[in-house]
């Protein structure tokens, strides 16, 4: 009989393929988010944010790492994020600069102005803003993928859909056509408990949105949404298999809404406990850091050198856009068409 | 030389564009095997392959979405509302999603919607509409509506080829009851927001598109038999953008106008040529601009009733005299 040494006490292996940098580069990502989200609440209380604030807190762990699963860089996966999902664009590349000039209207933004929070796009860098009428996304994103599928490219779309997005008609068409087309597409529905104030009981009558996903002959998987690396290898999965040609797959994030539906909602609708318990038990980025401390696999004073350059990053930022200026009126007639180049200006403005 | 139906030049239009632009592509119901309803696509599938010519759920605005997408990435899709009644279920996709793209985010949407519209056929409310009205309104669409097999072709090469979202009418009245010779090998492309003055005259103008084209034709050869009036009749071809210097050209030559189309009147497109007339070409008018359209109720089934409710050459005839009388 071999003896052998008892083995020296060491942290346990990484899941899902992920090395210490990925998981550094993820921690980088959730605190970004959350960082920007309260730079723009800041400047919306200074009344420099326009329109409506739309957080994501307590839902950044998932939309991270879903957007994390995906192959990123010049011209390869694209997903489409709704307004919660600042987290999937910061992943993907969209400029911290970029969404805080698009929460300004400022004239340098990248809709110039035009469209607010985080619709917009960067289709090179992989992501297609969302229109304000829920479920659209999907057939749009079905068509992406289809492209893919048609040139034979090895790409992959991804969309999100929330719980309340479910209801609309255009989830049902949009998915139905991407099943049956065998695009290569995967949902991420994300159940975070209210749509603006409508709870999930009064949308559908499945427990789980993955139960949907039978309706329509695919794969559903429901998923621990505040679980970073849960959430990112179910995601990776579905991705990887969507690329090698089998088609759609849904995934349920199981996390929850844990601000109003936009800066000016009161929750008044949400019980105080049940608001409580989600902040202080379970919230992605805490569960997050405490499972890489506690695994060893980063240290904390790493984290926190992070959080120091994501706060020295979003001041920059802002220093760099809050005071630009926003688009000259008459900018507003440009673009309807490639052809006629601007729409007239009316004969009345020349008087 | 051969004659082509209307239909067929649409055809041979899709057929051409498909052979040109390996990025064009059909997606729709029933457009596949079975060739479409009323057989536009027949033999596509076979030529193309099933890659290139889809069928699909019966999901319009899926079918439109799908498009915009496919759009975005670089291909020129091509999506068939089965009966263009369809095209209010993709309303939304359209209007919010398609329309605005490139405005608020720079984004190309080069896709084409057509389908078959228009009444004449005892089709009842579903299978008769003509739809322009509701698209009309909406900055950042393109509507075309050919009213003859030249134009059937020109047109829809020329929606294919433009770099932002057409909607495009075919009557399908005019499917194969219009013909015209059409020089074998000619590149038809017919260009979007150029009107086509149909008839010269000079004591009246009508202004109108799609199959009253051919009413409004009609009526004014009546006219000139019974009446001796020389009646101009302008064929507008694009709604959107509408080429308003045809339109005061001929007002300026002739000093009124009859307006006449096959939808209903209030809200139609005719109150907004009215409107501009009146705005650019008011001091060259002798009498009050005046409409010939359907009557405002959903368009009945029975002959008797359809025949009522649509605008009949009669009706032209009638309405231009009171005019030209004024």
């Amino acid at each position: 009989m071999v003896s052998r040494a008892a083995p020296a006490r060491q942290s346990p292996p990484i899941p899902a393929g992920l090395t210490r940098d990925h998981l550094v580069e993820i921690y980088r990502y959730l605190r970004l988010t959350r960082t920007l989200e309260e730079r723009l609440t800041a400047l919306y209380r200074q009344s420099k944010v326009i329109g409506g604030l739309f957080r994501s807190l307590g839902q950044e762990g998932e939309s991270v790492a879903t957007a994390y699963a995906l192959a990123r860089g010049p011209n390869q996966d694209i997903l489409s994020p709704l307004i919660r999902n600042l987290g999937s664009m910061l992943v993907m590349g969209a400029p911290p600069i970029e969404i805080l000039r698009q929460y300004m209207a400022k004239a340098e933004g990248p809709t110039r102005g035009r469209e607010l929070n985080v619709h917009f796009n960067d289709l090179e860098k992989g992501y297609l803003g969302q229109i304000s009428h829920l479920g659209d996304m999907i057939p749009v994103m079905a068509g992406i993928a289809l492209t893919f599928k048609l040139r034979g490219e090895p790409r992959v779309g991804l969309v999100y859909i929330g719980d309340g997005g479910t209801s609309t008609g255009t989830f049902h068409e949009g998915l139905n056509f991407a099943v049956v087309q065998k695009v290569p597409l995967v949902v991420i529905a994300e159940y975070n408990r209210w749509a603006y104030s409508t709870p999930p009981e009064k949308q559908f009558a499945v427990k789980d949105l993955a139960e949907k996903a039978k309706a329509y002959g695919i794969p559903g998987t429901t998923v621990d949404g505040n679980d970073v690396l849960a959430v990112y290898e179910a995601t990776k999965f579905a991705v990887e298999r969507a690329r090698r040609g089998h088609g759609v797959h849904l995934i349920e994030v199981k996390t929850y809404r844990r601000t109003g539906h936009a800066e000016h909602d009161d929750q008044h609708y949400v019980p105080k406990d049940e608001l409580d318990w989600w902040a202080k038990e379970n919230d992605p980025v805490d569960r997050y850091v405490k499972q890489l401390v506690q695994n060893a696999w980063v240290e904390d004073r790493d984290l926190k050198g992070i959080d120091e350059g994501v706060k020295a990053e979003i001041d920059e930022a802002t220093d760099a856009c809050v005071d630009e200026p926003l688009p000259p009126p008459d900018s507003a007639l440009d673009g309807v068409y490639i052809d006629p180049p601007a729409a007239p200006r009316h004969w009345y403005r020349g008087l | 030389m051969a004659d082509v139906t209307y239909l067929e030049a649409l055809r041979q239009g899709l057929w051409e564009e498909m052979e040109r632009d390996p990025r064009v592509f059909i997606l729709g119901e029933d457009v596949g095997a079975y060739g479409g309803a009323f057989k536009v696509t027949e033999g596509f599938v076979k030529k193309f392959g099933e890659q290139r010519v889809i069928d699909t759920p019966i999901s319009e605005a899926a079918i439109v979405g799908a498009a915009a997408g496919a759009a975005h990435m670089g291909m020129r899709p091509v999506a068939e509302m089965q009966f263009i009644d369809f095209i209010s279920c993709a309303y939304d996709m359209l209007t919010n999603y398609v329309a605005t793209a490139r405005y608020r985010a720079g984004l190309a949407t080069p896709i084409v919607v057509r389908g078959p519209c228009g009444g004449y056929v005892r089709g009842g409310p579903f299978h008769s509409q003509n739809p322009e009205a509701a698209f009309f309104h909406t900055p950042g669409l393109k509507i075309v509506y050919p009213a003859t097999a030249r134009d059937a072709k020109g047109l829809i090469k020329a929606s294919i080829r433009d770099d932002d979202p057409v909607i495009y009418l075919e009557h399908k009245w005019l499917y194969r009851r219009i013909k015209e010779a059409l020089p074998e090998g000619e590149e038809i492309v017919t260009p979007i927001g150029e009107a086509r003055l149909a008839r010269e005259g000079k004591d009246l103008s009508i202004v109108t598109y799609g199959a009253t084209v051919w009413k409004s034709l009609e009526a004014a050869e009546q006219l000139a038999k019974d009446d001796g009036l020389s009646v101009e009749v302008l064929d507008l071809r694009t709604l959107l953008p509408m080429d308003d210097a045809a339109i005061m050209r001929s007002v300026q030559k002739t000093s009124k106008v009859l307006i006449v189309h096959e939808d209903t009147r209030t809200g139609g497109v005719a109150g907004e040529i009215a409107a501009r007339i009146n705005e650019q070409a008011f001091a060259w008018l002798d009498g009050p601009i005046m409409r010939v359209t359907a009557h405002d109720v959903p368009l009945p089934y029975a002959p008797t009733l359809e025949d009522f409710v649509l605008p009949q050459t009669d009706d032209i005839v009638k309405a231009a005299r009171w005019l030209a009388a004024y």
